[in-house]
This record gives structure tokens, sequence and C-alpha cells, in this order.
């Protein structure tokens, strides 16, 4: 089949540019929007408009904000050590977009006789007749998930200031507290699946028998799932790392122009990230009505559910105030953490009697 | 005490709020209905193509923030008329005392509010800006 480099057709590596591209494009636009979103809906939230004069009913200002923060002087802090201070806004940034490598937004699409999953690290082969993706996929997710508290601490450490520095002290506990606890809550939907591959665990949600979805098989560890991701990518209820009442604007303090915005989009790529993860493990990722038949329904299911979730993220903003610390600490080491430990206890004992 | 329904309940609200139309007022392009008795810039009133003033200088005694200044002068039939009658916009508070201790009703307040100016000189009305706004 055509030329082959390193064992693979040339249409592999096609596929594999053009998903890249496609997804990158997409997360990067679903940032720069979900920023509009969230002041349009916690705006109307609050009985007001949000951005109205940026293009009609204020469309443009996602663009107009990244004009104006592209052309704002960079400050380096004269304390600051240099090196660590511009490195950590790409090493928050990062991580929170190669997250994407793994997750499966769609079936086996077939363009030109070749067919290509869609999801990015994956292909389909031939002889074998299946898909074939990273079989660690969330565990390499978590990995770099927790990678992006790297960024936010060498930034609190980098700027030589003492908000930033507590900014940042924050982040590292709480992402420390509450990765334990997502990761247990994940540990349940494991026990069910047999898997750590998202396309398996996918195809496992796939029946439409109508509940074959991991959130009703597995509701608590849904929800606390979402509730420890709010919290490890420093969404409001838990946004202490730049809590603005007490410490100015946290770990980014002493930031401005884009590397400013970088920690931003790193913050919403996490939020879109955290929303796909969910999506794919507890609410049947792209799988939907006719998604099969018709593959390219996947994406089309996918993104509604990924934007059903950060509507959900928007809602909670725009409800609940911020924790306190010390509330912070207890929700996640005595609430959730027992919770998800006892989930797996039960998830356990009754799996053994099904069985 | 049970800490979920608190919550539940905070979600339904926000999303009641959602469907309900803002009262934001698009300012510059929409502007806000005045009411009637709405106490604005101050306007002299006119009878006769005059100043009904007759510079009794009650209302510069009654002013708490000190903000009026007049001087009488007399016209060709001998009566007394506001040879001058400056309002200081950056010091009056719009109270409306000297509309009510005005004894021939020769100032009133109008819905004007959009006082904002380059100069401080510019705030101080003198009488022909403040016969302009009838």
């Amino acid at each position: 089949m055509g030329i082959e480099i390193l064992g693979l057709p040339m249409m592999y590596y096609i596929a594999m540019v053009a998903k890249v591209l496609v997804a990158f494009v997409f997360v990067l636009l679903t940032v720069a929007y979900a920023t509009y979103a969230e002041r349009k809906i916690i705006g109307h939230m609050q009985v007001r408009l949000g951005p109205m004069r940026t293009g009609w009913h204020g469309l443009l200002q996602p663009i107009a904000d990244g004009v104006k923060l592209f052309f704002k002087e960079e400050i380096i802090p004269s304390q600051a050590s240099t090196f660590a201070y511009l490195l950590a806004p790409l090493v928050a940034l990062i991580p929170a977009f190669i997250t994407f490598a793994v997750i499966p937004f769609g079936g086996v699409i077939e363009v030109a006789g070749y067919k290509i999953p869609l999801q990015i690290a994956s292909y389909f082969d031939t002889a074998a007749g299946r898909v074939f993706d990273i079989n660690v996929g969330v565990l390499y997710i978590l990995a770099m998930s927790s990678l992006g508290v790297y960024g936010i601490v060498l930034a609190g450490w980098a700027s030589n200031s003492k908000y930033s520095l507590l900014g940042g002290l924050r982040a590292s506990a709480q992402m420390i507290s509450y990765e334990l606890s997502a990761g247990l809550a994940i540990v349940s939907v494991f026990m069910l699946s047999g898997t750590l591959s998202l396309n398996e665990i996918v195809a496992q949600q796939s029946a439409y028998n109508g509940f074959n979805w991991f959130a009703f098989k597995q509701p608590l560890a849904a929800i606390m799932f979402f509730i420890c991701s709010l919290a490890e990518i420093n969404r409001t209820p838990f946004d202490l790392p730049e809590a603005e009442t007490e410490l100015v604007s946290g770990f980014c303090t002493e930031y401005s122009s884009m590397k400013y915005a970088m920690f931003f989009m790193a913050e919403y790529a996490n939020m879109v990230t955290v929303c796909a993860l969910t999506t794919t493990l507890f609410l049947g990722g792209w799988n939907g009505p006719m998604a099969i038949a018709i593959p390219l329904l996947g994406p089309v299911y996918f993104v509604a559910k990924v934007y059903f979730l950060m509507f959900v993220c928007m809602w909670i903003r725009a409800t609940l105030p911020r924790y306190r610390y010390d509330q912070l600490m207890h929700l996640g080491w005595k609430v959730l953490l027992p919770l998800s430990l006892l989930n797996i206890v039960a998830t356990g004992i009754i799996g053994y009697f099904i069985n | 005490m049970n800490p979920i329904t608190p919550i539940i309940n905070g979600l339904r609200i926000t999303l009641e709020h959602l469907f309900k139309k803002p009262v934001t007022l698009q300012y510059p392009t929409e502007r806000p209905k005045v009411a009637q008795r709405f106490r604005g810039l101050h306007a002299l009133n006119v009878s006769h193509d005059k100043a009904k003033c007759v510079a009794c200088y009650l209302c510069p005694t009654v002013c708490p923030a000190k903000c009026i200044t007049v001087e009488a002068g007399e016209d060709a039939n001998h009566d007394k008329y506001a040879a001058r009658y400056e309002i200081d916009m950056l010091r009056c508070i719009f109270c409306g005392y000297c509309v009510e201790a005005c004894p021939v009703d020769a100032v009133r307040m109008t819905g004007e509010f959009e006082l904002a100016n380059y100069h401080r000189s510019d705030f101080v009305y003198d009488k022909e800006r403040l016969l302009e706004k009838k």
C-alpha cells in the first residue's frame, strides 16, 4: 500500500498530522471561546449581559483580548530567577494540550480506503482488524495532568513574590490532595472495564440499551472524579492558588502579556481536557444514537458532551463561592478520599458476587 | 447539616437566573428614563424673554454647599435682576434646596445628568449657560 516509512504506510503519517492539527486547532478555538462563553453565561446568570461591544454580541472579544495581551509589555521582575520564570508558562501550557493525544473523539473513519481511528495516538491495524492505542492511556493522562502543577509551582517560586509563592504552595498542596481521590475514583472504573485503554473503555460503553455509561454504573465515582478534577484544574470553588481576594492574583501575580495569557490558556485547556476525560470515562465518550453507523456523528456527540460539562463548570463557578483552605483540605482528605476508597471496596464486593 | 441540598438549590437558582431578562442598560446607546422629579443640572426659568430671577439671595443663603453666587443689578425699569448668577457644579450636592427656597419659581432642576467636562472652569455654570437649557 504505497510508500512505507518505518513499516507504516504513508497514509498513517498524513492522517496523524491531520488529526493533530484538527484536534489542536479545535482545542485552541474552544479555549478562546470558552473564555467568551464563561463571561456570557456567568453574566446572564447574574442578570447582566456580559461582553456586548466587540463584534455582534461581543463575539470578537476573545480575539480582542488576545491581541491586547499580545501587545502588552513583558515584565520580568528584577529579583526573579529568570530562567524558571520564563519556563513556567510553558510547563503549565504544554501538559494541558498534550493530554489530548490519547482521548478518543470519534470512531473509525475511512479516507481513501485507509481506516483512521479518531484518536491521535492510535492506528488501525488492518492485519489484526482492530484499533491499537496506548494501552495505559489513563495513566498517561494522570501523569500529564500532574505535570501541570509544576508550571504553577515554578511560577510561584520564580516570581520571588510572597503572593505568588503562597499561590504556588497552595496549588501543590491542592493537587496532591485531590489527585489521590481522582485517581481512586478512576480505579473503580477500571475494576469494571478491566482495561486502561481509553478506546476500550469507550467501546464498553457503546451498547445503547441506554444505561451502559459508567456514570450510571459508578455514579459516586463520576461525581467525585468531576469534583476532584475541578480542584485539580483550579476551577472556582477550588481556585485558591489564584484567590484574588487574598493573594492579588496568586501564582501569576508577577506575569504580564502573553505569559499571563498562557497561564489562562492552560487553565481553560485543562478544563477542556478534564471535561473530555470525564466524557470518555463516564459519559460514554463519542457514543450516541447512530454513532457507529455514521462515523462522523461520533465527534459531534463527543463535542456536545464536552461542551455540556464545560457549561456545568461555568455554572458551578457562577454558583459557589471559594472554599476556605481548611475546608478544602477537609473535603479532600476526610470526605472524598474515604468515599473513593469505600467505593472501590463496594465495587469489588459487588463485582465478586455478580461474577 | 446536609451539605448537598444547599449546593443543588444554589445551582437551581443560578440556572433560573440564566433565563431572566438582563437588567443591563447599554448606556451610551440606550438611555435611562429619568424620573420626573429627578434633580439634575439647574436651569433658570424664563418669562417674557427674561430670567425670572429677582436676585433675592435666598438660594445662596439656603445652599448648604455654598455653590451659588448671585450679584444683583438694576435694569432700565429700575427692577432688581441677577447681573451675575453662577452655580459651581463641583460643589453642588443637588439637594434642591435652591428650588424650594425660590419665591418666584425662577430656578428648577432638569433631568440632565451628564455633567463631565475637561476643565475645572467649565464646571462653573454662568447665567447664560443656565438659561440655555430651557
